[in-house]
C-alpha cells in the first residue's frame, strides 16, 4: 500500500517562534494521498493549510518556522532529511505549488514566457531555446496565445496571471500538485474557468492534487477525499462521501451548517459559536472544545484518531463512547 | 498566510487597549537598544551645549592664548592635548558643542518653516501651484548643496545666523518634498472632506487636519535633518566659510588643526569624533524614531 | 521613449536659467569688488570704470544678468574674470579629474555595498546584518573630509604608500576615491540592505524557490533585480554628490576637480566662472538623473510602459 501513496505525512509540527510568543501552527498533523487521488484540505482561514502546504515543499520561513515530523514521504523520497540541493530537484518538478494571490506571485521583472521558461530549463536537459519554446507551448495549454509570452505581469489581469502561474505549476508535469486557495482572488465566473483548468490538466498528467480551500463547494467538485483542518490539526478525513454525507466531526458539522442551503432557503444558518483559538495559546486536548456543543470533560485530554471506516476517520473522543452521534443526518 | 492572519489578530486585540500615539511610539522606541544610546547620547549633548558656558568663559578659557603651553600631547591635565595657541583642546571641543548644536536646530527650523508650508500648499492644493512649487524645489536640489552654501555665504557674509539661514534654505527643498509626499494620500480621505463640508478653512483643514495625520515622515526628516545640517556646516567651516575664527566650531578646530596634522593628529581626531559622535546620534534616533512610528515598516 | 526623453531634456532649459539667475544675484550680493582688485592699486576712478566697462560689468545687476543671459542662450559662458580664459574651456580643463574621481569612488561604493547589504538582507538579525548596519551608519555620519585627514595621516604619513595630495598617477587616485567611495557606501549599503529586506519578503520570491530555483538565484536573479530600483534612485543622488558635493574632499587631498574650482570662483568673485561652473554642475546632475530615469526603464517594465505612453 505504501508504494502507492504519492504522500505521506505522520505528526507533523510547525511553530513559528516571534516576539509575541511560539505560534503553534501546525499540531502533531497526519495526512496520506494515494497516486492519483486529490484531497481537500478545508477549514477556516489560519488552521495550518498553508503552513502544512509549504512543509511540503520545505518552504516555511526559518526562522521564524519550525518544521518537525515523523515521516514526511513525497512518493517514497524523505523530505525533511534531504539536502537542499536535492530538494530543488524536486521542487518545481516532482511537486508543485500554486499560490493563492497571483497578483504578487509572479516576478514583475521578467517576462511571463521567462517565467515559465525557467522552471523547464531548470528541470529539463534542455537548452534556454528549447525551454522558451515549450514555455510558449505550456501558455497556449492554459488558454493564453503564445504571443503574449514577451509580456510582463502587468500587462495581465488576475485570471491571465492564474493562468501563468497554474503553468509555471504544470509545465514540468509533476506527480503532485499542490493549489493554495487558487480561485479565492478571482471573480466568481474566472474561478469556474481556473477551476475547470485544474481539472482538465490534472486528468491529462494524472497528476494527484492537494486543494486547500475553505469553500467547499469546491472540494466537492473536483476532489475524491476531503481532509478538515482545524487548528493545525486535520479533524476528521474520509472520501468525499464519508465527510459529506456521514459526518463525524462536531466542527466538520459546524461547516456544513454554516453554509446556505439553495434548495431550503427557510433553514436557519447556524454559525458555529466563538472564534478560531490563539495559536500562541491553544486550549489543551481537542482545540474545538470550547466551541463545541457536545464538548465534555474527556475532551480536556489528548486525542487520538479514531478510525470509523478504512478510509474516514475524526479525531474526536466522544466517538470511544458507544451510541455516540451528532445531530447532523447521515445521507444515503 | 495563516501566521499573517494570527499577527493581524493579534495586534487587532492589542487596540482594544487605548493608548495614545505618543505612548505607543515611546513603546516601540524602547524596545530598540541602539535608539536608546542615541537618545541618551542626546540628552547629553544637548545638556552640555547648554550648559558648558556657565563652566567656561570665552574670554579665559577658549580664545585666550597661551602660547607656552602649545602642542601638549594629550595628558591629564589636558585630555584633549593643547592647540598651536596653547589653548586647551578638550575645553574648546566642550564648549563649540552649542555652534553645531545651534546651527543644526535653527537651520532645520527654517528648512522646516520653509519647506513643511510650501510641501502642505503644494500637497493640498495641487494643480498648478504644485507645479511650480516642485519646479522651484528642483532648481534648488539642482545645485549640489555645499556649493549653493557657499555661494549664499559670500553673498551675505560670514556669521553664524547666516550659516543658519544658509543651510536651512539649501535643505528645504527635503522638507518639500517629504512634506507634499506625506500630504497626497492623506489629501483624497474622507475626514477631510468632512471637515470641508464642515465649514472649515484651508489653512484650518492644512494644520489640523492634514498635517497631523502627514507628521510621521516629517518628525523623521528632523532629526535626520539635524544630524545632515551639522554635517554640512562642519563641512562650511572646514572650507573656511562658516563660523568665523576664533570660535570653537568643530569643522573650522579641523581645518586649523590640519596644518599640524602632521605631527599634532590629535588636533583633527578630536574635533572630528565629536562631529561624528553628535551626527551618529541624532541619525540612531531617527532611525529608532522611524522604525517606532511605523512598525510595519519594521521586520 | 524618445519622446519622453526630449521632453526631460526641453524642462532642464528652464531650471538652468533659473539656476543661472540665482547664482548670478548672490555674486552681485557678495561684497568685495574684483574690478577694483584687479586694476593697478594707482587707478584712478575713472580707470576703474573703464576696466568695468571693458569687462562688460557696467550698468545695473539687470543689465548684466541680460546680456550673460543672451551670450548664454547663443552658447557664450564668458570669460573668467580671474583667469583671463573662457569658461568652458577652465571647466572642459578640470572635468577630467572631477570625472576619474566620480567614477572610481562610485566603483568602490558599489564594490563595498551592493554585497554588503545583500548579505545583511539574507542574513537579517545576525552579527552580519548589525555590523553592516553599525558601518554603513558610521559612515554616513562621519565627516568625509575627516576620513580623508585620516587617510592621509595613516597611509602618507605613517606608512608612506600614497601620496597625501595632488593629482597625476593611479596612485594620487587612491586615497581621494576611498575617502569618497567609503562616504558613499553607507548610504548605498543601507538602501541595499532595506530595498532587499522588502523583497525578499514578496511572494513571488516563494515562487521561484517552488519551481526549484536554488537560494543563490533566487537572491541574484530574482530578489536583485527588483532590489535595483531603489538603489538606483539613490545612486544618481550619489553620482551628483560625487560630482559637486566633493568640494571638501577636492580641498583636503588638493584635486583639481571643478568643487574646487568653483569654490575658489566664488571667493574671488569671479561671477561669469561661478555662474558658469554652477549651470554646468546643475546640467551635469540633471542629465545623472535623467539616466537614472532610464535607466529604470531598463529594469522595470511597468516605468517602461508608463514613459511610452
Amino acid at each position: 500500500m505504501d508504494n502507492n501513496l504519492i504522500l505521506d505525512i505522520e505528526n507533523l509540527v510547525v511553530r513559528f517562534e516571534t516576539d509575541d510568543g511560539t505560534v503553534r501552527a501546525v499540531n502533531g498533523l497526519n495526512l496520506q494521498l494515494e497516486k492519483g487521488h486529490a484531497v481537500g484540505l478545508v477549514g477556516e482561514t489560519g488552521a495550518g493549510k498553508t503552513t502544512t502546504a509549504l512543509s511540503i515543499l520545505r518552504l516555511v520561513p526559518d526562522p521564524p518556522g519550525v518544521v518537525e515530523c515523523e515521516k514526511l514521504l513525497l512518493d517514497g523520497q524523505d523530505i525533511i532529511n534531504m539536502p537542499i540541493k536535492d530538494l530543488e530537484k524536486i521542487r518545481g518538478k516532482d511537486v508543485s505549488m500554486i499560490f493563492q494571490d497571483p497578483m504578487t506571485a509572479l516576478n514583475p521583472v521578467f517576462t511571463v514566457g521567462e517565467q515559465i521558461a525557467e522552471s523547464i530549463f531548470l528541470h529539463e536537459d534542455v537548452s534556454k531555446a528549447e525551454a522558451y519554446k515549450r514555455a510558449l507551448d505550456m501558455l497556449e495549454l492554459v488558454g493564453i496565445p503564445a504571443e503574449r509570452a514577451n509580456e510582463y505581469p502587468h500587462q495581465f489581469s488576475g485570471g491571465m496571471k492564474q493562468r501563468v502561474i497554474i503553468a509555471i505549476a504544470l509545465a514540468c508535469h509533476p506527480k503532485l500538485l499542490i493549489a493554495d486557495e487558487p480561485t479565492t482572488a478571482l471573480d466568481v465566473t474566472i474561478q469556474a474557468q481556473m477551476l475547470d483548468l485544474i481539472r482538465s490538466l490534472r486528468e491529462k498528467y494524472s497528476t494527484s492534487l492537494i486543494m486547500i480551500t475553505h469553500d467547499l463547494g469546491i472540494v466537492a467538485e473536483i476532489c475524491d477525499e476531503v481532509a478538515v483542518m482545524y487548528a493545525g490539526n486535520v479533524i476528521e478525513k474520509g472520501t468525499l462521501e464519508d465527510v459529506f454525507n456521514r459526518t463525524k466531526h462536531p466542527y466538520t458539522e459546524g461547516l456544513f451548517n454554516s453554509i446556505p442551503n439553495l434548495n431550503d432557503r427557510k433553514v436557519m444558518l447556524t454559525p458555529i459559536k466563538g472564534f478560531t483559538p490563539d495559536p500562541t495559546n491553544l486550549p489543551p486536548g481537542c482545540a474545538f472544545e470550547p466551541r463545541c456543543p457536545y464538548a465534555c470533560e474527556n475532551c480536556l485530554k489528548e486525542q487520538k484518531d479514531i478510525y470509523i471506516s478504512d478510509t474516514h476517520f475524526v479525531r474526536c473522543s466522544r466517538y470511544e463512547e458507544d451510541g455516540f452521534s451528532i445531530d447532523r443526518k447521515e445521507i444515503q | 498566510m495563516a501566521r499573517k492572519n494570527k499577527k493581524a489578530a493579534a495586534s487587532g486585540q492589542k487596540e482594544y487597549k487605548k493608548r495614545s500615539l505618543a505612548a505607543e511610539v515611546w513603546r516601540n522606541y524602547k524596545k530598540n537598544p541602539s535608539a536608546m544610546i542615541a537618545l541618551f547620547l542626546v540628552i547629553v549633548i544637548v545638556f552640555v551645549a547648554i550648559f558648558a558656558q556657565f563652566f567656561y568663559d570665552f574670554k579665559k578659557d577658549i580664545v585666550k592664548q597661551h602660547v607656552k603651553e602649545k602642542f601638549q600631547k594629550p595628558s591629564a591635565e589636558h585630555w584633549f592635548g593643547t592647540d598651536n595657541y596653547g589653548r586647551d583642546v578638550f575645553t574648546r571641543v566642550i564648549y563649540g558643542t552649542k555652534y553645531s548644536l545651534s546651527v543644526g536646530v535653527v537651520a532645520v527650523a527654517i528648512s522646516c518653516i520653509v519647506g513643511v508650508s510650501l510641501g502642505l500648499i503644494a500637497g493640498y492644493y495641487g494643480g498648478v501651484i504644485e507645479d511650480l512649487i516642485l519646479r522651484f524645489c528642483e532648481v534648488f536640489t539642482g545645485i549640489p548643496s555645499i556649493l549653493m552654501g557657499v555661494a549664499l555665504m559670500t553673498a551675505f557674509g560670514q556669521s553664524i545666523g547666516v550659516l543658519m539661514l544658509a543651510i536651512g534654505l539649501v535643505y528645504s527643498p527635503m522638507y518639500c518634498r517629504t512634506t507634499r509626499a506625506a500630504v497626497l494620500p492623506v489629501r483624497d480621505q474622507e475626514y477631510i472632506e468632512a471637515a470641508r463640508v464642515a465649514g472649515v478653512g484651508d489653512l484650518g483643514i492644512m494644520f489640523n487636519h492634514v498635517l497631523p495625520n502627514a507628521l510621521s515622515p516629517i518628525i523623521v526628516q528632523v532629526t535626520m535633518g539635524i544630524a545632515s545640517a551639522i554635517l554640512c556646516a562642519s563641512g562650511l567651516s572646514f572650507l573656511g566659510l562658516g563660523v568665523p575664527i576664533p570660535m570653537p566650531e568643530w569643522g573650522a578646530m579641523l581645518s586649523e588643526g590640519r596644518e599640524f596634522m602632521r605631527d599634532y593628529m590629535y588636533l583633527t581626531i578630536f574635533p572630528g569624533l565629536a562631529i561624528m559622535i553628535t551626527v551618529l546620534s541624532f541619525n540612531l534616533m531617527g532611525d529608532g524614531l522611524r522604525d517606532a512610528l511605523d512598525p510595519k515598516l519594521k521586520q | 521613449m524618445a519622446r519622453y526623453i526630449l521632453r526631460r531634456l526641453l524642462l532642464m532649459i528652464p531650471v538652468l536659467i533659473c539656476v543661472s539667475f540665482v547664482v548670478f544675484f548672490l555674486m552681485d550680493l557678495a561684497p568685495g569688488d574684483i574690478v577694483s582688485q584687479m586694476a593697478p592699486a594707482d587707478a584712478t576712478p575713472e580707470q576703474i570704470e573703464m576696466l568695468r566697462e571693458e569687462l562688460g560689468l557696467n550698468g545695473t545687476v539687470l543689465q548684466r544678468y541680460g546680456r550673460y543671459l543672451w551670450n548664454l542662450l547663443h552658447g557664450d559662458m564668458g570669460t573668467s574674470l580671474s583667469l583671463k580664459r573662457p569658461v568652458i574651456e577652465v571647466f572642459v580643463e578640470r572635468l577630467p579629474a572631477t570625472l576619474k574621481l566620480a567614477f572610481a569612488s562610485i566603483v568602490i561604493a558599489l564594490a563595498i555595498s551592493i554585497p554588503l547589504g545583500i548579505a545583511a538582507a539574507t542574513h537579517h538579525r545576525t552579527w552580519l546584518d548589525g555590523s553592516s548596519v553599525v558601518l554603513s551608519m558610521l559612515s554616513v555620519s562621519m565627516p568625509a573630509f575627516w576620513l580623508g585627514l585620516l587617510l592621509i595621516f595613516a597611509f602618507s604619513y605613517r606608512i608612506k604608500i600614497f601620496p597625501s595630495g595632488g593629482s597625476g598617477t593611479f596612485k594620487h587616485l587612491i586615497l581621494p576615491a576611498l575617502t569618497l567611495g567609503t562616504e558613499q557606501a553607507g548610504n548605498l549599503t543601507r538602501i541595499t540592505r532595506s530595498s532587499m529586506l522588502d523583497v525578499i519578503r514578496q511572494d513571488y520570491l516563494r515562487t521561484a524557490r517552488a519551481k526549484g530555483v536554488s537560494e543563490k538565484y533566487v537572491i541574484r536573479k530574482h530578489a536583485l533585480k527588483n532590489a535595483l530600483i531603489p538603489i538606483i534612485t539613490v545612486l544618481g543622488s550619489t553620482l551628483g554628490n560625487a560630482f559637486g558635493g566633493a568640494v571638501a574632499i577636492e580641498t583636503v587631498f588638493a584635486w583639481p576637480g571643478i568643487g574646487r574650482l568653483t569654490v575658489a570662483a566664488i571667493n574671488s568673485r569671479d561671477m561669469t566662472l561661478a555662474t558658469g561652473c554652477i549651470i554646468m554642475f546643475t546640467l551635469m546632475l540633471n542629465m545623472t538623473l535623467l539616466v537614472v530615469d532610464i535607466a529604470y526603464a531598463y529594469v522595470d517594465p511597468r516605468v517602461k510602459a508608463r514613459y511610452s505612453k
